[in-house]
């Protein structure tokens, strides 16, 4: 795992900025990816403790709701959860699925397109997406551009906070902690190239083995991820709790950050100037000197003739 | 009661706005300036300078939504107080048609209209449009007391919408402003209430005759009385 360090000099982009961000040292930097292989995963939940224990995260302890889902969603202080998933399949036969769900580190994160604050989200050369804290004003502007329902803002103190891929361990070159972890192997950490290379090889295994719709799932619409899954069935993600199809970021919220907003806003510098150059031009308007003998003289006139009325 | 000569050089004018309206006025004006500074720089990075204004980006974040509470409580008040001599009128629609005469401060060439012109019209009706929908879509992405229960697309619908619907109220309000700055005794009416005659006269004939219609009135009725309670006989 050589040469994917990050650090500051090294990243490609930053949230609600127009000029490069420093990225002379990305050289020999390679992109890294998580690979996650449902298919081997027994739902154990030693990576969301690994998680919780390297983050120094420690959630409510919460109750028991029936499944094995717990917490049973995301939170600031749960940057992992496992979703479990009864289906089944064609033969008739009980599927359970098991999908561990985080940031998915977005090749194109919707997230720090809607990000409102400066150097808030970066993302590495690396490919990791990370959020600094120390720049987030809590306005939850990332819940509504992520794709995949992934940040949450903190009650604490109004920040977003997400799987970080343990960028501080990939740093000093060691695997995120869920990785570490994994007691079945169910998650590889490598350079991207590799683990798509892995993932190709267990696909052609559990093809094999008669899931003929074994796939990668690593959507292109938004330009790929840095976390990737392998599914049984990857022409059905959706039952992987919901894991979308063909996620993109919203078209409301491009709509919402594109090219309209610097144009607006263009627009409104314009209208001022607008304003001053038709002053310089027209002029203001006035009430003329004539105008105003007209209406002394009227007012006069009008009270005479009321005078001279008995 | 003496009343002051009209043709001395200390014509108080009519009154155009007596002073509830002018506080009202104003408390909106600022606030809403305060909304624009505090919503574009999370609007755009170009005016990400902005949050130095209101103690740092956290707090401009913090602070707008409850500057936009304030400014909307007294909008209600004002729209409500407005809405009568806001209405369009079949003379606007000429004055409307002319409006390069009016850019062109060609005001001879324009219909007489009465209290607001078309162009004050719009204004208003544009921002009693505006405002109701910054609230709603400012309500549904406001963190951390609504935006959380709200579903998904409905917030990137409301963050979309609040964004645009600024835009549109932004640049009214610059053409609200240029046009006081534009048209000389107007700013002062919205100041001290008074315009004079010759202003009203010229800019809002209509409303001026209805308000020289009532001062004569008043003197009418001013006369008999005075002869009731002095017994003098007229003159
Ligand atoms: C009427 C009550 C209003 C409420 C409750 C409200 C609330 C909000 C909220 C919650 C945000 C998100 C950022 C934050 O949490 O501070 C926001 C953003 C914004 N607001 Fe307001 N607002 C109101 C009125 C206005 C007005 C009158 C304007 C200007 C004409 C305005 C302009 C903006 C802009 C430009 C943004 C940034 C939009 C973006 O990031 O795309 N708001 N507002
Ligand atoms: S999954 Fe969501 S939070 Fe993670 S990088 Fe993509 S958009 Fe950002």
């Amino acid at each position: 795992m050589r040469g994917d360090q990050i650090n500051l000099q090294n990243i490609v982009k930053r949230s609600a900025t127009q000029v490069p961000s420093p990225q002379e040292r990305d050289d020999g930097v390679e992109t890294v990816t998580k690979l996650i292989d449902v298919s081997r995963c027994i739902g154990c939940k030693a990576c969301q403790v690994a998680c919780s224990e390297w983050n120094n995260l420690r959630d409510e302890v919460g109750e028991c709701v029936g499944e094995y889902d717990n917490p049973t969603d995301l939170t600031p202080n749960t940057w992992q959860v496992m979703r479990f998933n009864e289906h089944e399949n064609e033969q008739g036969n009980l599927e359970w699925l098991i999908r561990k769900d985080n940031c998915m580190h977005c090749a194109e994160p919707g997230c720090l397109e809607a990000c409102p604050a400066p150097g808030a989200i970066v993302q590495y050369a690396n490919g990791i997406v990370d959020f600094n804290s120390e720049h987030c004003i809590g306005c939850g502007y990332c819940v509504a551009g992520c794709p995949f329902d992934v940040p949450r803002i903190s009650k604490k103190d109004s920040k977003a906070y997400k799987c970080t891929l343990c960028s501080d361990r990939v740093y000093h070159g060691l695997e995120p902690a869920c990785v570490k972890s994994c007691p079945t192997g169910s998650i590889m950490f490598g350079t991207r190239e590799d683990m798509l290379d892995l993932a190709e090889t267990r696909t052609d295994f559990l093809k094999e083995r008669g899931f003929e719709n074994a796939g990668i799932y690593n959507p292109q619409g938004v330009g790929g991820t840095h976390v990737i899954y392998v599914l049984q069935h990857a022409d059905e993600p959706e039952i992987y709790n919901d894991l979308p199809k063909d996620p993109r970021i919203s078209p409301l919220v491009e709509a919402w950050k594109g090219i309209p907003k610097p144009l607006a806003s263009v627009a409104i510098g314009l209208a001022a100037f607008a304003g001053f150059f038709h002053y310089l031009t027209a002029g203001p308007k006035e009430t003329s000197e004539e105008e105003e003998e007209e209406v002394h003289a009227d007012e006069e006139r009008d009270q005479q003739s009321e005078e001279k009325r008995p | 009661m003496s009343k002051p000569k009209p043709h001395a050089k200390s014509d108080p004018g009519i009154l155009r706005y007596d002073a509830l309206s002018r506080i009202n006025h104003w408390l909106i004006a600022i606030s809403f300036v305060m909304l624009v500074l505090s919503g574009l720089p999370l609007f755009h990075p170009f005016f990400w300078s902005l949050t130095g204004l209101f103690g740092g980006p956290t707090m401009t974040r913090i602070l707008h939504p409850y500057i936009g509470l304030f400014m909307t409580l007294f909008f209600v008040i004002m729209a409500i107080r407005f809405f009568k001599v806001s209405l369009i009128k079949r003379h606007d629609i000429q004055w409307l048609k002319q409006i390069k005469d009016v850019l062109s401060n060609h005001d001879e060439r324009l219909p007489p209209v009465g209290k607001n012109n078309a162009g004050q019209k719009l204004v208003y009706w544009i921002m009693v449009l505006c405002v109701p929908l910054l609230l709603v879509t400012g309500l549904l992405i406001w963190q951390p007391y609504f935006a959380d229960a709200i579903p998904i697309t409905l917030r990137r619908l409301a963050a979309f919408g609040h964004a645009y619907v600024a835009f549109l109220a932004i640049i009214t309000l610059i053409i609200h402003i240029y046009s006081g700055i534009w048209v000389k005794g107007s700013f002062t009416a919205m100041i001290r209430g008074r315009v004079s005659k010759p202003w009203a006269k010229h800019h809002h004939d209509l409303w001026y005759e209805e308000e020289m219609e009532k001062e004569r009135k008043e003197r009418e009725m001013s006369k008999p009385q005075h002869q009731i309670m002095t017994g003098e006989e007229p003159k």
